[in-house]
């Protein structure tokens, strides 16, 4: 007889946690762990394995935790996923994994995400497990920018026995799971740790490196370099263009999320770098970054925190846990609307001028697009403001990098199975390839390019 | 880590610096920039890149203590001790062609910036009019420097301690009323300098460039908050400046936006002292 039900995680209480930066969920113990991989049926045709796009073998790992091998468990995750720690705490796991869970149509479908994220913090805590390198094959390659893409195939490469180089812009790696993600949702120190790994495996990581400016594409190609993968993002903040936006007040939410996260401005004064926050703070967007800045918003000390967005609940894109969360935490959804106008007083934002919305027609995306309903304006008073509304490709090396195939909205055109760009020996992956999208896939994409490039590597 | 070459003291609170950071010296051009980070709890502040040195690899920078950030760098970081990050050269290279006679209008700290600009122009076969402004006598660096590379050389301060008195504005004025054929305008110094200047020079239609110091973090282009106004457009000054045509610019919107941390950056100078204090009594 399986329980209908997931094991439920802890959690620090929603009224204690929106005065705190820790982490929200609190972890299975290893009684929890088992508890729930027994509700695993071990299915033959592993609909849960196709739903992952890196493809763990999730029966085998779950096995393994049920007979309590944890360190077998996270070495038959590791062949697959590089950073299980990240991947088990903030993959859409009710889109992948266990949206196709064989459970998952009668009970809930197997902690999947939460497992992983176990076995991740019991390897951690106990053992740590290396992947065996391959003797030195004498060739290097560069990679550049280090979020999970760049992470992917640096530690991939590795492996193959090749010398790795990253190359991040930033003083720290990690990409978005440093400046972007919250503290609250994933660690810093996790995202640490896992790199740290990586440099033990013998990967170069230097930090403070402009490619584009410091160096260009074309520089590494002829210095010390044989192929170069290409993994800078969707770091390029999108304003909404309506008047107003230039006010004091008005954020985008990377810059709003990386004074709180890279800089650690909610520790102001002990770190110099400061932000503002509002009684009220207004959010405009509906994923994953959007909740991420209302909740942030909260734990800076808003009074009040909103959510703007323009479709229903039922097209809210962000993670079904992240909605929950911000529920429970009290931040308050304007749905169907969006704004028109950000009202000033003395160059500081005083309200938002906003429009309600209906569904019409779908879109492109499949999605009802959303229309505005003429004469519905209306204002929210708010002193912050942060625009959650998506990002697009981090344009340094398209700029800088003359024969780099684009397309229309400035992203990388790379081959989708092999990542290879329309430069030979550069290849291309994660979000300045797909546009936003991501941790899981941009790792798919990594990890598909390592193999594509270990290839080439071969016959060059 | 980035090792301080040297350390030099140019006048009350201001220092040059030249910082060990080959691959920037080797490609770092008159008008770009650098963010560096002092330590683990440091803000990325953005420096104008004054001077490089392929061969020691040095990049030169000049500080006006300002702020906690800069006067703890001043107080607190000598020659030979090292700076945590140093990222760079960021923003597009200032635009060098033989113009003609160019003026090139510096104010306070903005005359380090200008400087490699004035020698590149110089260098590219332009006459050089160079003129430099100061609070007083006591602030002044750079006049060697300049007298050596302009063709004619103004200096005015505030109080009348020495060269002309009154401020950058007026001589550019006169020039420009004289008739003299001006071909192009290099202001950069305080917003209020740099808009005063574009206002003078608007009627003559003397194109004018001018170096925007918003407020920025990444300096990359990832965050927006340094974003300005130029033409009725929003542009980021990290990587679409810093330099922007100063007739198009919003300097009102520019220094309404400067000032939006001035609370924030009050309370973190005075726990700075507060420490500083605390450490002598100790
Ligand atoms: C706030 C927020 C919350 C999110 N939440 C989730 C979530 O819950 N689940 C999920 O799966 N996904 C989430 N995402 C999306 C996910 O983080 C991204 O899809 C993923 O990080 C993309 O990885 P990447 O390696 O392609 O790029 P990034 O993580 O963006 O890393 C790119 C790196 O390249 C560096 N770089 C850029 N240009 C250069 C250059 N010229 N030279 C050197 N370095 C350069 C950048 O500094 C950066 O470090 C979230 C994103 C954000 C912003
Ligand atoms: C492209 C660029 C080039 C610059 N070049 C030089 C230079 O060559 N020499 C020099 O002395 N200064 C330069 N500045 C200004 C310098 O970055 C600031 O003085 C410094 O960041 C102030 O830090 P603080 O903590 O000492 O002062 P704070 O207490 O933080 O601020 C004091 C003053 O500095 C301004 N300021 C604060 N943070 C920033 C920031 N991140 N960017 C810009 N201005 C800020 C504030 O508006 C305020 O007026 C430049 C700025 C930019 C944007
Ligand atoms: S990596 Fe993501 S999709 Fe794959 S099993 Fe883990 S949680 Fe599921
Ligand atoms: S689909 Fe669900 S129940 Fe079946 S093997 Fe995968 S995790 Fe277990
Ligand atoms: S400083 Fe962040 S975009 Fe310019």
């Amino acid at each position: 007889m399986i329980h209908a039900k997931q094991t439920p995680m802890r959690e620090q209480p929603a009224a204690e946690r929106v005065h705190n930066f820790n982490e929200v969920p609190l972890g299975y113990s290893p009684d929890e762990a088992v508890q729930e991989a027994e509700r695993c049926l071990q299915c033959p045709h592993e609909p849960c394995v196709k739903g992952c796009p890196v493809g763990i073998d999730i029966p085998k790992f779950i096995e393994h935790v049920k007979n309590r091998e944890f360190g077998q468990a996270i070495s038959v995750i590791k062949t697959d996923n590089s950073l299980p720690a990240v991947c088990g705490r903030v993959c859409p796991q009710e889109n992948q994994c266990q949206g196709v869970c064989t459970l998952a149509g009668r009970f809930e479908p197997v902690a999947i995400g939460r497992l992983e994220r176990f076995c991740a913090d019991w390897e951690a805590e106990n053992e740590t497990r290396y992947a065996n390198i391959e003797p030195d094959t004498g060739k290097r390659i560069a990679v550049i920018g280090a979020g999970p893409a760049g992470l992917t195939v640096a530690g991939e490469m590795r492996r193959r026995g090749h010398s790795v180089t990253i190359f991040e812009l930033l003083h720290v790696a990690g990409g978005v799971l440093m400046y972007g993600i919250p503290e609250f949702r994933l660690p810093k120190h996790i995202v640490q740790r896992e790199i740290s790994a990586l440099c033990e495996m013998g990967v170069e990581v230097k930090v403070n490196k402009v490619i584009g400016r410091t160096q260009t594409v074309q520089d590494l190609l002829d210095g010390d370099y044989d192929s170069v993968f290409i993994g800078t993002g969707a770091g390029l903040p999108r304003f909404l263009g309506v008047p107003g936006e230039s006010l004091n007040g008005v954020f985008s939410a990377n810059e709003f999320l990386t004074r709180t996260n890279l800089m650690k401005a909610y520790r102001f004064p002990e770190y110099d770098t400061p932000i503002k926050v509002g009684k009220r703070v207004v959010t405009v967007g509906g994923g994953n970054v959007a909740m991420d800045s209302s909740r942030t918003a909260l734990r800076l000390g808003a009074k009040e925190s909103f959510i703007v967005y323009r479709r229903s609940e039922d097209e809210l894109p962000a993670r079904g846990e992240e909605v929950h969360h911000a529920k429970e935490e009290g931040i308050q959804f304007q749905l169907l609307t969006n704004p028109i106008e950000f009202i000033g007083e003395n160059g500081n934002l005083r309200a938002i001028r906003c429009i309600k919305m209906e569904l019409g027609e779908p879109d492109d995306s499949g999605r009802r697009r959303p229309v505005p309903i003429e004469g519905s304006e209306f204002e929210i008073e708010a002193e912050t403001v942060v625009i959650a509304i998506g990002n697009g490709p981090h344009p340094l090396i398209p700029q800088s990098t003359p024969n780099l195939d684009l397309n229309r909205w400035g992203s990388i055109v790379a081959d989708p199975e092999t990542g290879l760009t329309s430069i030979p020996g550069v290849y291309a992956g994660g979000d300045i390839v797909t546009g936003a999208a991501t941790v899981i896939e941009a790792m798919g994409a990594g990890k598909r390019a390592a193999v594509a490039m270990h290839a080439f590597l071969a016959e060059k | 880590m980035y090792k301080i070459l040297t350390k030099r003291t140019l006048g009350p609170g201001i220092r040059e610096y030249v910082i060990e950071a080959p691959d920037i010296a080797r490609v770092g051009k008159a008008g770009q920039f650098i963010v560096l980070r002092l330590h683990e709890k440091g803000e990325r502040i953005p420096l104008t890149i004054v001077n490089v040195d392929p061969e020691t690899g040095g990049v030169t920078l000049v500080i006006q203590e300002v702020g906690k950030s800069t006067r703890e760098m001043g107080e607190q970081f000598h020659e030979g001790d090292s700076i945590l990050d140093f990222a760079g050269p960021l923003g597009e290279a200032t635009e060098i062609e033989n113009y003609g006679t160019v003026v090139c209008v510096g104010g306070g700290v903005g005359i380090a910036p200008l400087y490699p600009i004035v020698r590149a122009l110089k260098a590219a076969g332009n006459t050089v009019i160079g003129i430099i402004g100061y609070r007083s006598r006591d602030l002044m660096f750079y006049e060697e420097e300049f007298a050596s590379s302009c063709d004619e050389l103004i200096i005015m301060t505030n109080d009348g301690s020495y060269g002309k008195q009154g401020f950058v504005s007026d001589p550019l004025k006169q020039i420009l009323e004289s008739g003299r054929k001006i071909d192009r305008v290099w202001s950069i110094g305080p917003a209020i300098m740099m808009k005063v200047c574009a206002d003078i020079t608007r009627p003559f239609a003397v194109p004018t460039i001018v170096s925007l110091n918003s407020v920025m973090i990444d300096g990359t282009g990832m965050c927006g908050g340094c974003r300005v106004n130029v033409g009725g457009v929003a542009k980021f000054a990290c990587v679409d400046g810093p330099e922007f045509d100063g007739h198009q610019v919003d300097f009102d919107l520019l220094m309404l936006r400067q000032g939006y941390y001035h609370d924030e950056e009050s309370c973190s100078m005075d726990a700075y002292m507060a420490k500083q204090a605390e450490g002598v009594e100790k």
